[in-house]
C-alpha cells in the first residue's frame, strides 16, 4: 500500500529531508539532524510539518453532549476559544486515541486526532454518533498543519507570518484570516516549549512553510518531534497509549473527569482510579550509556521480568539515558531500583518521574 | 585491505588480524552515534553473525561480524566518547579480531562493489 503524503511532500523532498513512513504516511524525519533541529526547538524555534493529523468538526444541538460522551476529559466548564486535552475510550477502558478539544461553542467542537488513527477514529465516532443530534465531519483533507515551536515562536508569527498570536493563552485558540484564507491558530504543541499550531487550508500551509524556511526558521523532522515530546513526558499514541492500554495505567487519570454523568470507558476508569492498577506507565533512569528502546524488558532486582520499555533515548537536553516503560505494580513506586535489559546486558536504572524536562508553557 | 559486508560493516585486514567498524555510509546514515554495545575480548564472532551493536540518537543498529575469529581488543576510547565513529569511522574501528578462517575473506565486497551498494539504496 502507498504511503499517503501531505501538502509539503515536495517541499519536503525538495529540501533533502529524509524520508521515512510514519503512520500511514511518508514524512520528513529528519533535515539537519536529530541533534541539531531538537536543540533548535529548545532554544530558538523550529517548524513541523503535522499536517498528517486528523480533524474531525462535531456541530448541533448535541454537540456538548456528545463529545463529553466520547471523550474521557469535561468540556462543559471550557470557555469557548479553549482546548482541552483527553482520551476517546473502548467500553473496556482501553484507549481509541488521545486527541485535542477545540470549542467553539456548545455547539461546536473541532477535534484534532493521530494520523494512524484516523480512519479508525472517525469510523468510532460516527459509530457513537448514533442517536445524538450532531454532525460529524471529517476535515483531514481540508487542512494543513504546520507546528512552530520554541521560545521564539511568538515572535517568529508575528514577524514572518504577519499573525499576533500574543493574546492567545496557553491551551487556547482563535479563528481568523490570513491572506484571505480561514485559519486557525492554538497555543499547543507536543515539545515541552511554547508554540502555535496552524491549521489552514493546503494551499495556505505551503506559502507559509516556504516563507518559514526564507526567513530560517528551523525545519523539523517527526525524529526530534519524538525526543522533544518524550522529554517533556507526553505519551505517544502507540507507545504508552494503546488499545490494550487505558489512561489510568498510562499515568493520565488527570484528563479522566469523573464528575460528569457519563463518558464511555468510565466505569473501567472509575474501579481503577479506586482500586489501584496492576502495571502503571513510568519513567527510568539508567545508569549507564545503554539505550532502553521499545519493547526491552524491565527486570526487578532478582532478574525477573516487570515490565516493558515504550520509549526510550539518551536524552538530547538532559543527557542520560532516560525511559517510559510500563510496569507491574509495586515495582512502579518513585526510587524504585530495577535493571533494563538492553540487548546481551542488563543495566540498572531507577523509577523517576515520567516528565524529565519541566516544559516551559506560557501561562 | 579494507572489505565490506552489505550491512555496511568494514574489515580492514592486516594480515591475520581484522580492524573491525563501520563505513561512513553507515555512520552519516545512523546521525549522532551515542552508544556503542561492543563484545568482550576473548568472544568469538562468526561472520555473518550479530556481534554488537551502534545506537543512534534515533535507533540501535546491529553489528555483523565480517569474518569469524576472536575479539582480541575493544575501542576502549568508544566507551566514554561513542562520537568518535561518528567523527571518523575507518579511523575509529570498534573491534580487533583475529581472524579464524582467512578464505572467508574473499565472500566480503572490495571498495567497488561496496560503493554500488551504497548508491543504489541511496537512490531508493
Amino acid at each position: 500500500m502507498d504511503n499517503k503524503t501531505t501538502c509539503l511532500h515536495s517541499d519536503h523532498v525538495a529540501q533533502g529531508a529524509k524520508m521515512s513512513p510514519f503512520a500511514g504516511f511518508d514524512m520528513p524525519i529528519e533535515y539537519a539532524g536529530i541533534v541539531e533541529e531538537h536543540n533548535a526547538v529548545r532554544n530558538r524555534a523550529g517548524v513541523f510539518d503535522v499536517s498528517h493529523m486528523g480533524e474531525v468538526l462535531i456541530t448541533g444541538p448535541q454537540a456538548q453532549e456528545f463529545v463529553n460522551h466520547i471523550f474521557t476529559n469535561d468540556v462543559r466548564p471550557l470557555a469557548d476559544g479553549a482546548i482541552l486535552y483527553g482520551m476517546m475510550l473502548y467500553e473496556n477502558g482501553g484507549t481509541v486515541d488521545d486527541l485535542l478539544v477545540y470549542r467553539r461553542s456548545e455547539q461546536e467542537y473541532f477535534l484534532v486526532i493521530n494520523a494512524g488513527n484516523i480512519d479508525k477514529d472517525v469510523a468510532w465516532i460516527r459509530q457513537q454518533a448514533e442517536g445524538y443530534d450532531v454532525k460529524v465531519d471529517h476535515l483531514s483533507d481540508e487542512y494543513g498543519e504546520l507546528a512552530v515551536q520554541g521560545p521564539d515562536a511568538e515572535r517568529v508569527l508575528r514577524e514572518v507570518l504577519g499573525i499576533d498570536a500574543s493574546g492567545l493563552g496557553f491551551y487556547t485558540f482563535m479563528d481568523t484570516k490570513l491572506d484571505g484564507h480561514d485559519i486557525i491558530v492554538s497555543r499547543t504543541g507536543y515539545t515541552g516549549e511554547d508554540g502555535f499550531e496552524i491549521y489552514a487550508p493546503e494551499e495556505l500551509t505551503v506559502a507559509l512553510w516556504r516563507k518559514l524556511m526564507a526567513a530560517g526558521v528551523a525545519p523539523c523532522g517527526l525524529g526530534c518531534r519524538d525526543t522533544l515530546r518524550f522529554e517533556a513526558g507526553l505519551p505517544l499514541y502507540g507507545d504508552e497509549l494503546t488499545a490494550e492500554i487505558t489512561p489510568v495505567e498510562a499515568a493520565l487519570s488527570m484528563f479522566c473527569k469523573l464528575d460528569k454523568p457519563e463518558f464511555i470507558g468510565m466505569d473501567v476508569v472509575a474501579r481503577q482510579k479506586a482500586e489501584g492498577v496492576t502495571r502503571k506507565s513510568v519513567g527510568l533512569e539508567i545508569d549507564g550509556p545503554a539505550i532502553a528502546r521499545h519493547g526491552y524488558e524491565v527486570l526487578d532486582m532478582d532478574g525477573n521480568v516487570v515490565g516493558t520499555v515504550t520509549t526510550g533515548y539518551r536524552s538530547i537536553t538532559l543527557g542520560k539515558s532516560l525511559a517510559m516503560a510500563m510496569v507491574n505494580t509495586p515495582f512502579n513506586k518513585l526510587g524504585t531500583p530495577l535493571q533494563v535489559r538492553v540487548r546481551r546486558k542488563v543495566f540498572p536504572a531507577t523509577v523517576v518521574k515520567k516528565r524529565f524536562y519541566t516544559p516551559k508553557y506560557k501561562k | 585491505m579494507i572489505k565490506y559486508l552489505p550491512t555496511h560493516e568494514y574489515a580492514r585486514i592486516e594480515g591475520n588480524e581484522a580492524y573491525i567498524g563501520i563505513s561512513p555510509y553507515a555512520a552519516h546514515q545512523l546521525g549522532n552515534v551515542v552508544y556503542v554495545d561492543m563484545p568482550e575480548v576473548d568472544d568469538t564472532l562468526v561472520k555473518d553473525e550479530e556481534f554488537g551493536a551502534i545506537e543512534s540518537v534515533k535507533a540501535a543498529s546491529d553489528l555483523f561480524a565480517p569474518l569469524s575469529g576472536t575479539v582480541t581488543e575493544v575501542n576502549e576510547a568508544l566507551v566514554d566518547n561513542p562520537r568518535l565513529v561518528s567523527d571518523d569511522p575507518m579511523k575509529n574501528w570498534i573491534i580487533k579480531i583475529e581472524i579464524s578462517d582467512p578464505k572467508e575473506v574473499e565472500q566480503l565486497l572490495d571498495q567497488e562493489a561496496y560503493d554500488a551498494i551504497c548508491d543504489a539504496e541511496h537512490k531508493e
